[in-house]
């Protein structure tokens, strides 16, 4: 409340409220009305601006070059046939199947290498939360007494499953290798890099070793178990020690679920070596599949995609479509909103608001 | 004004009959009665937590929480963290916790400063000063002058002969007058003796506590006899002593049992009507929800037989779950993550809104009276909204629309008017402040605040003109006023009417002072020359007589009889010589009441000294009569008061408040309609009602029901009813029967023409009966606006439960006095017009301030905008959480209806508290569609708000509709947008967390984008709210999403990491924009066509007010409205029966003549005497100021008699 003071006439007021902006409602404001004059421009703007920029992101989504195989194997005619019959977790020998493929162009650049599956529910709420994030962190108590969360796959055999959880219990596990067949014969293997397939916050801060650096990881792993659908221990997953255990890129990138039922994932890297020959030139190719994983039992699908990239990353062509149809509706609204404007504009400026 | 507490205990036993004996305390304590300690607080500090959080949880919103939470902690139904729900309700908790905490606080502060105020108790036969909490039953205490009376308490003895003692009841019953208590003479003589009050050891029974102010009975047994007690000897808690020196007084009641706790019920809990809607809403979302939940559960049954039991392989079941089960739990679990659509944040914000909006109204300077020092203060924080929706007003008249000052402002004297100002033209001027007001100098008796501008009329007197001499002296000598003498020549007089005070004051400063009066004279200065008229009887007013006489004697010894009264009254008695100046006066007073003047016409006769002797002893007999003493007296008087020689009429100005016709015409515009509930009588009551513009002469026609039976009653509504609307009477009552309430509405209807009614009291009792209020109701409705006179309290609240019981219509009533008190609580809103009446009205009152034409500002100003705030906050409340919740509807569809959440859980934690919650309290609490000036220019405005326009069901249903479709928009353009998509560098970014982040950045995106279409008054405080609220959203995303916050808590920030890769990405920036455009365009096309083809009131002001680019020119000033018009006022004179037989009964006169040191200017009315002045607390020129608290400021005749121009006006 105002202190006492004396106002204008000489009265004196003790509980007289303070005179500000504020108290008054009187702040200063801008005070926005949508009008003609503002929002037709704005309808104009925003297709003009809007259509480009579509036209600029399909046209590069266009030119991002995709291939995509099936091998699930579903048709008797497929290699993979039978394989996908008779497969089962615990099988020791391998089931192999080659599928030939045709490039009719050839991919100059990079060519990222990914495994897509389909109706595979990685978002599913037990299974997204199956998981010890402080265990992949290398905690060892986590190491040796699994989160709740990861039940049923938390404990094998009384001893804790490293790692733990249903989303590692379920770790893709298929090999895929890609061959080359010269127009004269010959089979050449085609290189794949298996690192910096993810990303570099998982890779280095959140997915950790137990045992720190150690370079022992069959002994930081000690008295914990392998996932029962495994077929090795973590700390066998590759040769390199920068890639082995939980920080194993293949299980990293496994790790980061799916925001839908159908998703694809980063499987390798197809480097470009030499700047004169393409990275896959045209030609007949080989796909090599160790058919592990098992997706017939969901209806799933399992596929192989090589594409290259872009500024906007992969192939999509929803974004450029949308912008371009959003872009023509905002024009042809603005249109239509002019005409109507000018029909009726009359009403508005009536100053004689009593009449309603 | 002292705080006794609202909340009463009830007591657990019943007690049957009080016994007590005084100075016994032993004995009394056997009965253990209730000490004079009070309390009203709720809590203490051990109790707070608990009974705080118990009355907490009884709200059905934190209930649904607090089982939300038990939900949460079932493992297999969990599919929330439990903070997202506790971080929430601990905020709520606490806040509403603090609220009531200081609430409590301050109950405990005015317990314990009202329990520790020092009273004199006998105790061990001495007097000793204690606190009124140690005083007990059966205590003899002394109460000293201007004393606040601690317990309800016995009189025994007091100062002042007779044993007489005055109370002032203004906290009790809100009457500022002052009342009389005796005591018994037994009592009484014990005087002051303090051994013999020692050794009083009267025995009192009694009724038990009870709450009945105006009844009492008991007996008090002392020294062997029985004496009756009565109301007349009780001094009731909460009264004042005044002009007493001392009283003793023997304790009956203390502390709770006192009538005056007694009597404080709960207050009626008032809710608005948008709380009303609200409540129905949140019964529909609950339903809705539960909806929502089944079909997900549904779907979950479907998806867990066609592929859940197919994915075992990768997921396998808990034991022993089937589909059916899993569906079972996926229903809690969606009922906990779509918990969102009731957000417990909702009500916390509402209450804030309109806390926010309180402040405004208490902070306003255009509603601060300066002249009274009152800000308008909002008294209650919740019903703000419900000011923008009134539809009826109820007001009072007298201290209301009128400030109950009379001023003399014309006269007719032997057919000559005076009181115009003509200019040299002969035009007649406007009476203004500026002109030169009648130099009184001459006699110094006169009273400087009087001011009249006729120089002619001080000419005429000055001139001796016998007629006007006699004018004068009649109103000197015929009235019941009595004066006071501060010092030599400062005269005040007291009135029991203001009319009565100010011809008074007008005799007075014409040269015809009264001075004094003893029973049986009364001496007045006659143009400075004292003469003392011998007062032969006062022929005393009553409402059927209409009129007063005096007979005096002159100091020459000429008898004469001067008599005033309504003009109708007097006119039957004139003597046949007065024919031609009738006409000429009956000109003067159809002028005069045309401007809306109460009048009374004058006249006298000269007396036969025999005739008058034997009238004397005739009249002597009478009034001894012992059987219809009434009547004998008034068939005397009516043979004396006849063949009076008529002298000429005056014409009292009773002035309104300041801006009441122009602040009720602006209402009417605002399609409010206003009735006048008075008590007043009809003809005055109709004159305000023409002087204040309620009623007008364009009217088609003004109905006057004053029929005395049911059937008169009834017929003159049905002949009103069919004169509006010549079919009405075919068509039967249109009722439309709401369904699901069963209860019948009465719809408005439409007449062509302005009409007006007028009711008498006795015919409202008729009406208001249940077979006629509808009827009632119905005409009253049809009219333009209605005056009730002579109603009573009840009859008030009557009125107005009528009207909300018909009508689906908001309600306020405004009044200044304790008979408005019952309307004030019954209305939606109550209004008190704070300073003038004792404090009743004030303290029932939901809001208060000084002025009538504040009301104007109060609905058109501060009510339409919180209306209008509140409106837009709760359409985009519910906006922006439907849209959040949706999109996990939509989600479910695409994760196995498994309950999997779209958003990380700390964003559903912080997106209510702190994400949105500033930007929405912004705009609720800042926005304004055009500011005050305009708003008063067009009060059209303030229509939708009546017919419940901003928020109703539909409304609500568009939201939703609205938020559908923002919620496809959220979930499909980004599920689009990153399906089989990667990064720039070919790594995945379809992944859950990279897809929750895109999801609920495109959120907050477009609900921010949304409040920005939504508010229309962008201040600096809302960019600033709305910006660094997205600033708070990134900074809080990054840090949470951060590398440290995840090696301190691994589990509780998974999410590490993902701002950083995908904000990067340019699609992801892309799907922003472009969710943005599409959530915003749609509502933008549709605003835009509305305004462009359906513009409402707000868009053309709104336009206006943009063309303009300034404010508006003030409206012009009126020409006050002049008519001339055969409407005439009969008899205004508010003036009460039996002040005649008190003046002659000489009973105040004893008193001596008023402790005057004290001096009237002193603060309120604590100096003023014995007052007799009824309930007009402020009778002007001569009584104390009113309005005026501050004690040291003088007043001027300025102050009192001019419009106060406030510079911040």
């Amino acid at each position: 409340m105002a202190s006492s003071y004396k106002d204008e006439d000489g009265h004196i007021s003790v509980k007289k409220p303070e005179n500000t902006a504020f108290k008054q409602q009187r702040l200063p404001a801008w005070q926005p009305v949508l009008t003609a004059g503002t929002v037709l421009p704005a309808f104009f703007i925003i297709g003009l601006i809007f259509i480009p920029i579509g036209i600029g992101l399909y046209v590069t989504s266009n030119n991002i070059k995709e291939f995509e195989i099936d091998y699930t194997g579903l048709d008797p005619s497929s290699p993979c046939f039978n394989c996908s019959q008779n497969f089962s977790w615990n099988s020791t020998k391998p089931c192999t199947c080659s599928i030939p493929f045709y490039l009719e162009q050839p991919y100059e650049s990079n060519v990222f290498m990914y495994y897509g599956l389909s109706n595979f529910y990685q978002n599913h709420r037990r299974y997204v939360k199956s998981r010890d994030d402080s265990q992949l962190n290398g905690n060892e108590e986590s190491l040796r007494k699994p989160s709740k969360e990861c039940e049923p796959y938390a404990r094998h055999d009384n001893r804790p499953i490293a790692p733990c959880g249903a989303i590692a219990n379920s770790m893709f596990n298929d090999t895929l290798e890609l061959f080359y067949s010269d127009p004269n014969g010959t089979k050449t293997q085609i290189p794949l890099t298996a690192t910096g397939i993810a990303w570099w916050t998982d890779k280095h801060v959140k997915f950790r070793n137990p045992g720190g650096n150690n370079d022992n990881l069959t002994a930081a792993f000690q008295g914990t178990t392998k996932p029962i659908n495994w077929r090795r221990p973590a700390y066998e997953l590759d040769s390199d020690p920068e890639n082995n255990g939980f920080i194993n890129e293949d299980f990293i990138v496994w790790m980061r679920t799916a925001a839908l039922p159908t998703f694809r994932k980063l499987y390798r890297i197809i480097q470009r070596r030499n700047t004169m020959v393409p990275t896959l030139p045209r030609g007949n190719y080989t796909l090599e599949v160790v058919y592990n994983y098992p997706v017939r039992s969901f209806d799933g699908r399992k596929r192989m995609i090589f594409s290259t990239i872009s500024w906007m990353g992969g192939k999509n062509p929803f974004l450029g479509i949308a912008y371009i149809t959003v872009g023509s509706v905002c024009f042809l609204l603005g249109v239509i909103l002019l005409f109507i404007h000018h029909k009726y504009d009359n009403r508005n400026n009536n100053p004689d608001i009593s009449s309603n | 004004m002292s705080f006794f507490g609202l909340d009463c205990v009830t007591k657990t036993e019943r007690e049957l009959e009080r016994k007590l004996r005084a100075n016994d305390r032993e004995y009394n304590r056997s009965f253990k009665y209730a000490t004079n300690a009070i309390k009203t607080s709720k809590y203490n500090v051990l109790t707070f937590l608990p009974l705080n959080l118990f009355e907490q949880f009884q709200r059905i919103a934190n209930a649904y929480f607090l089982v939300l939470l038990v939900l949460q902690v079932i493992p297999q139904i969990s599919s929330l963290s439990w903070f997202t729900t506790v971080v929430p309700l601990i905020f709520v908790l606490t806040v509403t916790a603090a609220k009531d905490a200081t609430d409590d606080l301050n109950r405990h502060r005015s317990d314990k400063r009202v329990n520790n105020r020092k009273v004199q108790v006998l105790i061990n036969r001495k007097l000793r000063s204690e606190k009124w909490m140690d005083v007990q039953v059966g205590d003899i205490i002394k109460l000293e002058n201007n004393q606040f009376v601690t317990a309800d308490l016995l009189l025994l003895s007091s100062s002042e002969p007779l044993n007489l003692v005055y109370i002032e009841t203004a906290e009790l019953d809100g009457e500022t007058n002052l009342k009389v208590r005796q005591a018994l003479p037994v009592t009484g003589d014990l005087g002051d003796d303090i051994e013999k009050l020692a050794d009083f050891n009267g025995e009192v029974r009694c009724e038990p506590p009870n709450n009945r102010l105006d009844r009492f009975t008991g007996t008090l047994a002392f020294a062997g006899q029985k004496y009756a007690l009565d109301n007349e000897k009780i001094l009731l808690r909460g009264c004042t002593l005044r002009n007493t020196e001392w009283c003793f007084g023997l304790v009956l009641f203390a502390g709770q049992e006192t009538k005056l706790m007694q009597n404080c019920g709960k207050s009626t809990f008032k809710r608005t009507s948008v709380d009303r809607l609200m409540n129905v809403l949140v019964l529909c979302i609950f339903g809705f929800l539960v909806c929502m939940c089944t079909i997900l559960a549904i779907g979950n049954y479907i998806w867990e037989i066609n592929k859940g039991s197919n994915f075992t392989v990768f997921l396998p079941r808990e034991d022993g779950n089937n589909a059916g089960f899993s569906a079972f739990l996926t229903f809690w679990s969606y009922v906990i993550i779509l918990n969102t659509v009731v957000p417990i944040s909702l009500y916390v914000s509402v209450e804030i809104i309109r806390l926010g909006n309180s402040f405004y109204i208490d902070w306003d300077r255009k509603m601060y009276h300066s002249h009274s020092d009152t800000p308008a203060e909002a008294r209650t924080t919740t019903l703000n909204e419900e000011l923008g929706q009134i539809k009826y007003i109820f007001s009072d008249k007298t201290g209301t629309l009128t400030q109950n000052i009379m001023i003399f402002n014309k006269c007719s004297i032997n057919g000559k008017s005076y009181g115009d100002v003509y200019d040299y033209t002969g035009q007649r001027l406007e009476i203004s402040e500026q002109k030169d007001s009648v130099d009184f100098s001459f006699n110094p008796l006169a009273d400087p605040r009087f001011v009249f501008y006729d120089h002619s009329l001080v000419e005429a007197v000055k001139l001796e003109n016998p007629e006007v001499h006699a004018f004068f002296r009649l109103l000197a000598l015929c009235h019941t006023v009595m004066a006071g003498e501060k010092k030599e020549g400062e005269l005040f007089y007291q009135a029991q009417s203001p009319d009565e005070g100010a011809l008074v004051t007008a005799a007075r400063n014409f040269g015809f002072v009264f001075r004094s009066r003893t029973p049986d004279s009364i001496s007045i200065v006659e143009m400075g020359k004292q003469r003392s008229y011998e007062l032969l009887a006062i022929l005393d007013f009553n409402n059927v007589r209409k009129r007063m006489s005096v007979i005096v004697r002159s100091p020459e010894g000429k008898l004469s009889l001067y008599c005033k009264g309504a003009d109708t009254i007097i006119y039957e008695r004139l003597h046949q010589s007065c024919s031609k100046l009738m006409d000429v006066t009956t000109e003067h007073l159809n002028e005069f009441a045309g401007e809306g003047l109460r009048t009374l016409a004058l006249a006298y006769k000269d007396l036969d000294e025999e005739y008058f002797s034997q009238w004397k002893q005739r009249h002597h007999e009478a009034s001894t009569a012992l059987d219809d003493r009434e009547s004998k007296l008034d068939e005397l008087y009516e043979e004396i008061e006849k063949d009076l020689l008529l002298l000429g009429a005056t014409a009292i100005e009773d002035k309104l408040q300041d801006g009441v016709p122009q602040t009720i015409e602006e209402l009417s515009k605002a399609d409010i309609k206003i009735w006048v509930l008075t008590g007043d009588k009809q003809e005055t009551a109709e004159n305000i009602g023409y002087s204040c513009n309620l009623l007008r002469e364009e009217m088609n026609e003004v109905f006057i029901i004053s029929g005395h039976s049911s059937d008169d009653v009834r017929e003159e509504l049905r002949n009103a009813q069919t004169s509006m609307k010549p079919n009405a009477a075919e068509n039967p009552v249109i009722l439309s029967e709401e369904a699901g309430e069963g209860v019948k509405l009465i719809k408005d209807e439409v007449v062509n023409g302005e009409y007006g009614l007028v009711i008498n009291g006795h015919s409202l009792a008729f009406a208001l009966e249940r077979s006629m209020e509808l009827d009632f109701l119905r005409t009253a409705c049809m009219c333009k606006s209605v005056i009730c006179c002579r109603v009573t309290p009840l009859q008030k609240a009557q009125v107005v439960e009528l009207v909300k019981r018909y009508k689906r219509a908001v309600t306020l009533a405004i009044g200044d006095g304790a008979n408005d008190v019952s309307m004030i609580k019954a209305a939606h809103i109550g209004v008190g017009i704070s300073g003038q009446e004792g404090m009743q009205a004030v303290l029932s009152s939901d809001y208060s301030f000084a002025q009538f034409r504040f009301l104007q500002r109060l609905l058109l100003v501060h009510g339409r905008w919180s209306y209008l705030r509140m409106c837009k906050f709760l359409r985009y409340f519910f906006y922006k959480n439907f849209t959040f919740t949706f999109v996990h509807f939509w989600f479910a569809f695409f994760c196995g209806f498994s309950a999997q959440t779209v958003y990380d859980e700390w964003f559903i934690t912080l997106y209510n508290l702190m994400y949105t919650a500033l930007p929405v309290l912004g705009m609720s609490l800042f926005d304004q569609d055009v500011n005050d000036v305009w708003s008063f220019q067009h009060p059209q405005l303030y229509v939708p708000g009546q017919l419940n326009l901003y928020f109703s069901k539909k409304a609500f249903f568009k939201c939703a509709i609205h938020s559908c479709y923002s919620s496809l928009v959220l979930f499909f353009i980004p599920y689009a947008a990153l399906h089989d998509t990667v990064r720039d560098d070919g790594k995945d970014m379809a992944d859950y967390q990279s897809f929750a982040l895109l999801t609920q950045t495109c959120l907050l995106f477009a609900v921010s984008i949304q409040l920005g279409l939504e508010m229309s008054y962008w201040t600096a405080v809302n960019t600033f709210f709305v910006l660094g609220s997205l600033v708070m959203y990134f900074v809080v995303t990054f840090t949470m999403y951060s590398n440290g916050m995840f090696l301190l808590l691994p589990s509780a920030f998974p999410f590490i990491g993902s701002a950083r890769n995908s904000l990067n990405q340019p699609n992801v920036w892309l799907t922003i924009v472009l969710t943005s455009i599409l959530c915003v365009l749609p509502v933008v096309t549709y605003r835009f066509l509305l305004i462009q083809l359906c513009p409402t009131i707000n868009d053309k002001v709104m336009f206006k007010v943009r063309q303009a680019k300034a404010t508006p020119p003030p409206p012009p000033r009126r020409a006050r409205i002049r008519r001339s018009s055969t409407r005439r006022s009969g008899y205004a004179f508010s003036h009460a029966q039996g002040y005649g037989d008190l003046v002659t009964s000489g009973r105040f006169l004893r008193r001596p003549a008023i402790s005057l040191s004290s001096g009237f200017s002193q603060v309120g009315r604590a100096a003023t005497g014995f007052s007799p002045m009824g309930r007009s607390a402020g009778y002007s020129p001569t009584g104390r100021p009113q309005n005026l608290k501050v004690p040291d400021v003088e007043v001027t005749s300025l102050q009192m008699y001019r419009t106060i121009t406030d510079p911040s006006l």
